[in-house]
Parts: C-alpha cells; sequence; structure tokens
C-alpha cells in the first residue's frame, strides 16, 4: 500500500481534473458536472485507501505515507507529502465534502448565465490547494497552496456570488487573507534564513528547537496572524461573515467546512512544533481571544437578520472554542479541537447546504422573508433543525463530544487560572442554543408568511438529490456523535507528539522555572 | 601601428563583440532606410533588429564566465568597459527583452499602418500631422531602439563613470525621441518626450555634477578606484558625500524612484505603448544594472554614508508607488505606478549590497517579462482605433474575450506576488536576500506595500471578470504573429519562473560577483 504516492494522487486528481473540466466547452455543461464529480469521487475513493493504510497505533511515525520530490534546490523548496492523523481526518473531511458540495450545487447555475464548467474547475482546483495545504510538509510548499488557494475561492465568491456585495466580499476576503499571507512570507524568510536555509518540515521538527527569544516571538505572530486571519479568530473575523454571506452556499461550506480549519490545522502543525516557546508566552492572549470570540460571535450572531451571515457568526464562535482547546495545552483538550474541526466541518457544511437548498427556493437569505416555511418543506425543515443542534453540540450529535472534550481540557489546564476560562466559554453553549432556536423559529415556525405561499417552489420538498447528499451528513454527524473513538484513535498520536514539543520540555514552563534556577 | 598599440593595449574584441554587433546594426538599419524602397522597409529592419539581438545574445552566451576588464595594458584592466558576472548576466537579460520588444514595435495589425508617425516635432493636429498619421509608421524606430539597446548593454558593463555616463546618454536620446511617436493622442506623446527630455537632461547635469565630485574626491572616475578613495583618500569626505548624491539622483531618475519619480506616470501613459514596454522592462534592467554596480563596486566602502538616505528612498519608492497605484483610473498609468513600486523592492536589492546582486538581477529579469507582455496586452484591447487605457472600459472582457482576461490575470497574479508565478519567486528571493543582510525593516516595508499594490491590481481582475461589459466594449484585436508571440513569451516566462525557478536561480547565483568586489 505504501508504495503507491496515494498522496500526491490526492493532490494531482484533482487539480487535473480541474484542468480538463476548464477545457470542456461551456454548452456541455452536463459533462463537465459529471467529470467533476467523477474527479472528487476518485479523490474520496483514494483518501479512504489512505485512511485504511494509516497505521494507527501510537508508536507509529508521526508522518505516514511520506513521499518527496526534488524541486527547486536553491530554497530547499520539495515536493514533499506526509500524512498524521490530524491531517488524515482533515483529509477526509475535504474528500468527503467537496463532491456533496459539488452535488448540491448541482443545478444551481441554470437560473443564472455564469460558465458550469469554470464553477466545477474552481472547486477542484480549490479542492486540490486545501488537500495540498494539509498533505504538505515543506514549510514553503504549504505557503505556495496556502496562498494560491485564495484564487479560486476568490472567483467562486466573486463570479458565483449572492447579493449586492458579493465584489465587496470577494476582495475583502482576498485582501484579509493575503495580507496574512505575506506576513506569514516575512515568517517564513525569516525562517529560513535562521536556520540555514531548511524548509523541509521533519528535518525542523528533528532538529534542535530555536533558541527561546524575540525572533521566536516575532516567528510566531507571524505565522499566527496569517492563520487566525484563515481560521478566523477574534479579532481578524470580519471578512469572514461577508465572505460566507456572498458565497454560493457550495463554496461556503467548503470556505467555513474546510478551509478554515487550515487555520487551526497550520497552529498545530507549525506554530507548536517550529515555535514552542512563543506558543506558549502568547497562549494567554489567544485564550483570551477565543473566549472574546465565542461570546462576542454568539451575541452577533443572535441579532443577524441574513441566515448565511447568521451561519458565518456561529462559525466565529466556534473556532473560539476550537482555539482554546489548542492553547489549553492538555491532551483532551486538544483532541476536541481537532475533533471539532472535524465535527464542525460535518455539521457547519450541513448547515450552509440547508441553507442554500432554502435560499434558493426562496430566493433570499433574509430571515424576515421566511415564517412557518416547515408547513411545505417538512423534510427540509427537520434536516435544518438536525443541522441546527449539532451546531450547538447538542448531546448524541458529534460535535458535542469536542465541545465536551475541549472545556473538560480547558477546566483541567496545566497551567492553572483556565478554570474561570472554560466556565465563561460554556456560556456559549447557552448562546448557542439561542441564536439556533430562534432562527429555526423566526424561519420554520410561527405565523406563516402569506408570500411563500404563492411561490411553487416552496413548496416543493427535498428532491432525491438532495437528501441523497444531506443523508451521508446526518449519518455522520450521528455516529461520530455516538461512536467517537475512531476519531480520537486517528487523532491522539499526532496530538501527542505535538504537545510533546510543549510539555516535554519542563524546564520552560513558567512555573517550573524557578526550581531550575535554584 | 598607433600609440595605444604600441603601450600594450590589448582588447577584447569578442567581449565587446555584443556591444558592436547592436551598434553596427543600428547604423545599418539608418542605411536601409535610405537604399531600401518604402514598401519593404518594415520587414528588412525587423528582420535586422531581431537577427542583431539574436546574435548580441548569443555573443554574450559566448563570453559567459568571463570575469576580466575588455581593455587591458600590459596585462592591467582599465576598467571602462568590464566583462563580469552581473554585466554579462544583465546584458543577455536586455537582449531578450529587448528582442521581445522589438516584436511589439513591429505589430501593424492593430493600428493601420503600425502605432509611430515619422516626425515627432511636427505641431500636433496640424495639417502637416494629419498628413503623416495617414502614413505608414515610421520603421526609423527599429535603430534607434537599437542605439538604444547598445548603450544600455554599455551602461550595465561601463566600469568608470565617464563610460558610464557616454552609456547614460546613448540609452537616453533614441527613448526621449521614441517617446514622442505616437499615433494616437499626439499632444500627450509629444508633451511625454519634452517632460522626459527635460528631466532626463536635468538628471545627466545631475550625474555630471556628480562624477566632477567624485573625481575631486577620489582622483579618478574609475569605480575601482572611488571604492579604495572611500577608505583612503585624504580629500574632505564632502566631496564624496555630494559626488554619491548628484550620481545617485541621476540613477534613481532612471530606475523612477521616489521623489524622482514625477515623469515616469505621463511618460508611460504618453510613450507608444511599445515604447512604455521597452522603457518598464529594458531602461529598468539597465537602470539598476547601473545602480549595482556602482554602489557595489564604488560606493560599498562608504556604505555608511548613504546606508540611511538610500533607505528613505526605498521606503519612500515602495510605498508611494503603492498608494498611488491605488487611485489610478487609467491602466497605463496603474502600470506606471507599479512600476514605481517594484523599484522600490528592486532598491532593497541594491542597498543589502553584495548578497542580493543576483536576486535583484532574478528580479529584473522576471520582471521584465511580465510587464512587456502586460503592455503588449494593454496595446491589444482597443476602442476603435484607440487603446481603452481607461480602466472603466475594461470592464467585463472577460466575458467578450476570456483569453486575453486570463492571460491579464495571470500577469495582474504575477505582479501581485503569488506563488506559483515569478513574482513570487523573485519577491521570495530578493526578501531572502534581504533579510539575510540584516534589512529587516526594508523587508516589512516591502511586504506591506505589496499588500496594498495587490488591491488594485485585484480591481483590475474583478473588472475584468465580475463586471458586465458595456454594450459598446473594446474589442481586443487579434494580434499578428508578432504581439501574439510577445504576450505568449511574456506569459510562458512568467509562469515557468514560477514553478521552475531553478535554472535561472543557479545562473544568477554564479553570476552574482562583480570584478573588483
Amino acid at each position: 500500500m505504501n508504495e503507491l504516492p496515494l498522496l500526491s494522487a490526492l493532490v494531482a486528481v484533482p487539480l487535473i481534473g480541474a484542468v480538463a473540466v476548464a477545457s470542456i466547452r461551456r454548452e456541455n455543461a452536463e459533462a463537465a458536472r459529471w467529470t467533476a464529480l467523477a474527479a472528487s469521487g476518485l479523490v474520496a475513493v483514494i483518501a479512504a485507501l489512505v485512511a485504511i493504510g494509516f497505521d494507527y497505533s501510537p508508536d507509529a511515525p508521526w508522518l505516514q505515507f511520506t513521499e518527496s520530490y526534488a524541486w527547486v534546490g536553491a530554497w530547499d523548496l520539495n515536493l514533499s507529502w506526509g500524512i498524521d492523523g490530524i491531517a488524515l481526518l482533515m483529509v477526509l473531511l475535504t474528500a468527503g465534502l467537496t463532491p456533496i458540495a459539488m452535488l448540491a450545487a448541482w443545478r444551481d447555475l441554470d437560473s443564472v448565465k455564469r460558465s458550469v464548467p469554470a464553477f466545477f474547475a474552481l472547486i477542484l482546483a480549490l479542492e486540490a490547494a486545501m488537500l495540498a495545504t494539509f498533505l504538505a510538509s515543506n514549510v514553503l510548499l504549504f505557503y505556495f497552496f496556502f496562498e494560491a488557494m485564495l484564487v479560486p475561492m476568490y472567483f467562486l465568491i466573486g463570479s458565483y456570488g449572492t447579493g449586492p456585495k458579493k465584489q465587496y466580499a470577494a476582495v475583502k476576503f482576498f485582501l484579509y487573507s493575503l495580507l496574512g499571507g505575506l506576513l506569514m512570507l516575512v515568517a517564513v524568510i525569516a525562517l529560513w534564513v535562521n536556520n540555514g536555509g531548511v524548509f523541509d518540515w521533519q528535518t525542523l521538527v528533528d532538529a534542535e528547537p530555536m533558541a527561546a527569544g524575540t525572533l521566536q516571538d516575532w516567528l510566531f505572530i507571524g505565522f499566527f496572524i496569517a492563520f487566525a486571519i484563515k481560521a478566523p479568530f477574534f479579532p481578524f473575523h470580519t471578512w469572514l461573515p461577508d465572505a460566507g454571506g456572498a458565497a454560493p452556499a457550495a463554496a461556503a461550506a467548503l470556505l467555513v467546512g474546510v478551509m478554515d480549519k487550515i487555520g487551526t490545522f497550520a497552529i498545530l502543525r507549525y506554530c507548536i512544533p517550529l515555535f514552542p516557546d512563543a506558543t506558549q508566552r502568547f497562549a494567554p492572549w489567544v485564550i483570551a481571544m477565543s473566549v472574546i470570540g465565542v461570546l462576542y460571535a454568539a451575541f452577533v450572531a443572535i441579532g443577524q437578520t441574513d441566515l448565511k451571515r447568521l451561519v458565518a457568526y456561529t462559525s466565529i464562535a466556534h473556532f473560539g472554542f476550537i482555539g482554546l482547546g489548542i492553547f489549553a495545552f492538555t491532551q483532551e483538550a486538544a483532541i476536541g479541537a481537532v475533533l471539532y474541526m472535524f465535527n464542525h466541518g460535518l455539521a457547519t457544511g450541513l448547515l450552509f447546504m440547508v441553507v442554500g437548498f432554502l435560499t434558493i427556493r426562496r430566493g433570499s437569505a433574509q430571515i424576515a422573508d421566511y415564517g412557518g416555511a416547515a408547513k411545505t418543506l417538512p423534510i427540509l425543515a427537520g434536516v435544518f433543525l438536525f443541522a441546527g443542534l449539532a451546531s450547538l453540540s447538542l448531546p448524541g450529535t458529534a460535535p458535542f463530544i469536542s465541545e465536551f472534550l475541549v472545556l473538560l481540557g480547558a477546566f483541567n489546564g496545566t497551567f492553572g487560572g483556565n478554570e474561570p476560562v472554560a466556565v465563561l466559554a460554556t456560556l456559549g453553549i447557552i448562546l448557542a442554543a439561542a441564536y439556533v432556536i430562534w432562527m429555526y423559529q423566526r424561519t420554520m415556525q410561527g405565523t406563516r408568511n402569506p408570500v411563500l405561499d404563492e411561490m411553487p417552489a416552496m413548496k416543493r420538498d427535498l428532491t432525491v438529490r438532495e437528501k441523497a447528499l444531506v443523508a451521508p451528513l446526518v449519518v455522520a454527524i450521528l455516529v461520530f456523535g455516538f461512536f467517537p473513538q475512531p476519531l480520537i484513535d486517528a487523532a491522539q498520536p499526532a496530538v501527542d507528539n505535538t504537545l510533546l514539543f510543549i510539555s516535554g520540555s519542563p524546564e520552560d514552563l513558567p512555573a517550573a522555572e524557578g526550581v531550575t534556577n535554584e | 601601428m598607433n600609440e595605444a598599440q604600441q603601450a600594450g593595449l590589448q582588447i577584447d574584441w569578442a567581449g565587446l563583440a555584443p556591444m558592436i554587433i547592436v551598434f553596427v546594426a543600428a547604423f545599418g538599419g539608418l542605411l536601409v532606410e535610405a537604399a531600401v524602397p518604402k514598401a519593404r522597409r518594415l520587414v528588412v529592419q525587423v528582420a535586422l533588429a531581431v537577427l542583431t539581438l539574436a546574435a548580441a545574445f548569443a555573443a554574450v552566451i559566448l563570453n559567459a564566465g568571463k570575469n576580466s576588464a575588455a581593455f587591458e595594458i600590459e596585462g592591467v584592466g582599465i576598467g571602462s568597459v568590464v566583462l563580469d558576472g552581473p554585466g554579462l548576466f544583465l546584458q543577455g537579460t536586455l537582449a531578450v527583452l529587448a528582442l521581445i520588444a522589438v516584436l511589439l514595435l513591429a505589430e501593424r495589425r492593430t493600428t493601420k499602418g503600425g502605432d509611430f508617425v515619422a516626425e515627432a516635432a511636427v505641431v500636433a493636429d496640424s495639417a502637416a500631422d494629419k498628413a503623416q498619421r495617414r502614413e505608414d509608421g515610421a520603421t526609423e524606430i527599429f535603430p534607434l531602439t537599437l542605439f538604444a539597446v547598445g548603450g544600455m548593454m554599455m551602461f550595465v558593463t561601463a566600469g568608470d563613470l565617464l563610460t558610464m555616463f557616454v552609456a547614460l546618454e546613448m540609452l537616453s536620446l533614441p527613448l526621449y525621441l521614441l517617446c514622442g511617436l505616437a499615433k494616437r493622442r499626439r499632444l500627450i506623446s509629444q508633451e511625454a518626450a519634452l517632460k522626459y527630455f527635460l528631466l532626463g537632461a536635468f538628471a545627466s547635469a545631475f550625474y555630471v555634477y556628480g562624477m566632477a565630485m567624485l573625481f575631486g574626491f577620489a582622483g579618478t572616475v574609475d569605480l575601482a578606484g572611488i571604492n579604495r578613495a572611500g577608505v583612503e583618500s585624504g580629500q574632505p569626505r564632502l566631496f564624496l558625500y555630494i559626488g554619491v548624491a548628484m550620481i545617485a539622483v541621476a540613477l534613481l531618475f532612471k530606475a523612477a524612484a521616489v521623489p524622482f519619480h514625477m515623469w515616469t506616470p505621463d511618460v508611460y501613459t504618453g510613450a507608444p505603448t511599445p515604447v512604455t514596454a521597452l522603457m518598464a522592462a529594458c531602461v529598468k534592467v539597465a537602470a539598476f544594472g547601473g545602480l549595482l554596480r556602482v554602489f557595489n563596486v564604488g560606493l560599498s566602502s562608504s556604505a555608511w554614508d548613504w546606508h540611511l538616505i538610500l533607505t528613505v528612498i526605498a521606503v519612500a519608492t515602495m510605498l508611494g508607488g503603492a498608494i498611488f497605484a491605488v487611485t489610478q483610473r487609467n491602466i497605463k498609468r496603474l502600470l506606471a505606478y507599479s512600476s514605481i513600486a517594484n523599484a522600490g523592492y528592486l532598491l532593497i536589492g541594491v542597498i543589502a549590497l553584495g548578497d542580493a546582486v543576483g536576486q535583484t538581477m532574478f528580479y529584473l529579469a522576471a520582471y521584465g517579462f511580465t510587464v512587456i507582455a502586460a503592455f503588449a496586452v494593454v496595446s491589444l484591447v482597443r476602442d476603435g482605433d484607440e487603446e481603452a487605457t481607461h480602466l472603466a472600459r475594461w470592464a467585463g472582457l472577460g466575458k467578450n474575450s476570456p483569453g486575453t482576461a486570463v492571460v491579464f490575470t495571470i500577469l495582474m497574479l504575477a505582479l501581485a506576488g503569488l506563488p506559483f508565478t515569478s513574482g513570487f519567486s523573485a519577491k521570495f528571493n530578493l526578501f531572502a536576500a534581504a533579510l539575510q543582510a540584516d534589512e529587516v525593516g526594508l523587508v516589512i516595508v516591502g511586504v506591506v506595500s505589496s499588500a496594498i499594490l495587490a488591491f488594485p491590481y485585484l480591481r483590475v481582475v474583478v473588472l475584468l471578470w465580475l463586471n458586465e461589459p458595456a454594450p459598446d466594449a473594446p474589442t481586443v484585436n487579434l494580434p499578428s504573429p508578432m504581439a501574439g508571440t510577445v504576450v505568449a513569451a511574456g506569459v510562458a516566462a512568467t509562469i515557468l519562473l514560477g514553478i521552475v525557478p531553478g535554472f535561472l536561480l543557479d545562473l544568477v547565483d554564479q553570476a552574482s560577483t562583480f570584478l573588483n568586489t
């Protein structure tokens, strides 16, 4: 199994697919759709093969399925791929969500005069870039795809988005991310200059850790701001509601479901192992940002009048939980954060898609345009409620496990003083219940908006295609809600390896400093 | 036998061959004007220019690896022309870029009879002017271009200030004239030529004055000698300061650095677009080639004296170019301000001295290809007979001419420095070298400036793809093989240097050491 270049294939297949689909003539929309779906289906199969061949034992090497091909020797830039448990979960999420998102947008473009092949080619290019960031084991290679993925997403929002502000949203998204990326570029170069020209991740991790001090602090900041914008953490979040609100539902599902996870994934993969001291130094600040994000975004979400913006704000709140989980530096919290990344992708992806089904029927994302919609759309309403409840982490759904682990881990944090943080963050659950239930109530229940009766589309419940593509997500959310163990098994070795950089050097811990100095 | 040979003067004719080829061909071009019938002149001139530049490039290749002065007296080099790694690399770059630019000059399908008139000085819109506009374009542009390119090749290999000055004039004078030859918008074109000429003459005066000061300080105009004097000379250091400042003013004027950039937007807009492409690519290479040599060979010993002021200029150039680019509504002006900002990034390479010579040269080559292709595209998008330079007119180009829009989008993303384009390779390289030279502040300003500059580029992309075309939207003239080759070559280089920069990186690495440093 290991001899097959599966990881290269994971990147190459969607990339080749994107080129192939882009070269299909515009009139031939049907062929473009099926080619794109076939390519993303093949990616899903390869991802499944990787998951089957993956060694889940704790003493397996950190990165598996490693491959490396020389590219630009002068920069130590190689096509190096490798996968750990965290990346595996993200790859599975990406590979699973992309075909579903394509199916969700299957017919959405029929009513607008936009090129169908270009749309699906952009989704495939996005998938390739996202997979490459999860699989790259070379810092510069990661950076390449981290930046490159902005281009397809920019066109997806700006060209295929909805609403009057789509161009504004696309440009804002691009510039925010680019600014973060360029700051990271300075840090990437400085890292390279400082360590004598090494970009290979494994070499960097195996080497003597970087000396604590100002340089490490600045490098951490350079990387972290880029990732915090990507995630996005409060206060770098303002692009997400615009982008999420304007993006077509399928792209929004990928944007929030997968692309934003790259930020948190990269904090685990790069910030902690490369800059362990700085990570600890800044942890209190990040935790404060996270908790503010949880509470602030939840409050703002309650006040939203637009469904897609509301879902985007809920995601910002959820990213606060993930940040809290990572920077609490306990095993439970970090595993919780990784699971959260995976489960949030499922739940929010589902939520965005259902919102997409709803808004394309009604032609509006304004909550006020609905009311009593459940009467004619019972199944859609049911899935909508389920997705909402999963998003607020109802026990029995997968996100519950992750949120519980994060809060538990934060409460037991080794640094002390995290109890109030955990208590505050718990308030976020109550607020989440408020915005989800209220959103559902205003759209689906209550007095029926008479306009809805005049719209034939609002009487057409989920089609077979729509049911077929929400079903796997619903099943996954339920299955992992009751049996999270496979996810934990996958994440744990990588999480332990990562946290070794924090706990494996006890003399660097603030609490122990006084002891060694004596 | 003349005196020089008796004194044992040895001349490296092979080393001088690229320049000799170009200059001889330029004179030959003038003869062609006189001897060949008008109908066949274009073909002959273009063929002559293309073959000349190709031959010059081949001659440069044959010189590869040289590291010596072209003139030696009894084995001791005299520094007027220096054939070393950077000099040869830049000569080669100039030959290739000029070759591409010549093809763009030769494009005739987009405007009937070409973009040029024969006489620059005829009063705009007078009867004579209208008459000459109906005629086929002038073919003197090709020998003029060859003279300018020959001057540039000399400029980047000049080892003393005097040779450099001759080269500076040689490259400038034909360009002043070329700027005034636009067939459309004659008045703006004449204004551009006059402005460029007056300010250029001013800069030349500064240069000569600075040269006198440095001669007074060092007792020589030889760059290596000036460098030694920076340590040894007992003359008042004030001479050095004034001299460096004056020379820097002249060179920074050519390089379009803030605050010596005022001419750039006007000249770039007024000049015929193919000439603008030539200036944006080749003049930038020549100017920075000269700056690199003067500061590395001549002034590295006095680095402490000029480091601060040059840093200030670099910061002002990066930020000024980027910020002004944001407000532009005309594509040529936008590219002009982007060229100013890029001059700022290149200045980082000059300031970082020896560590960054190769990286600066890589940047020059990468930027040159991209910018030529960008101006070539600009020359293809037309409102009737005129170029549609107002940005609003470009709205929705992606709908009507997706191929052109894709090409321009790639070029814009390259200028913005996105990975997988030459723009990224160039910036990464240059910033890495600057960080190695501890220029952290400059790199951070460079990054901030890049982020600001991304906004205008992105706005162009928005216009191309996300806006609806106007009913009377400009058409994209299908280029003849001439301009088509230019665009294809520029885009191919932009992508190749982004994806497989290795070979050029190795090359600049080998070619990064100046003689006498």
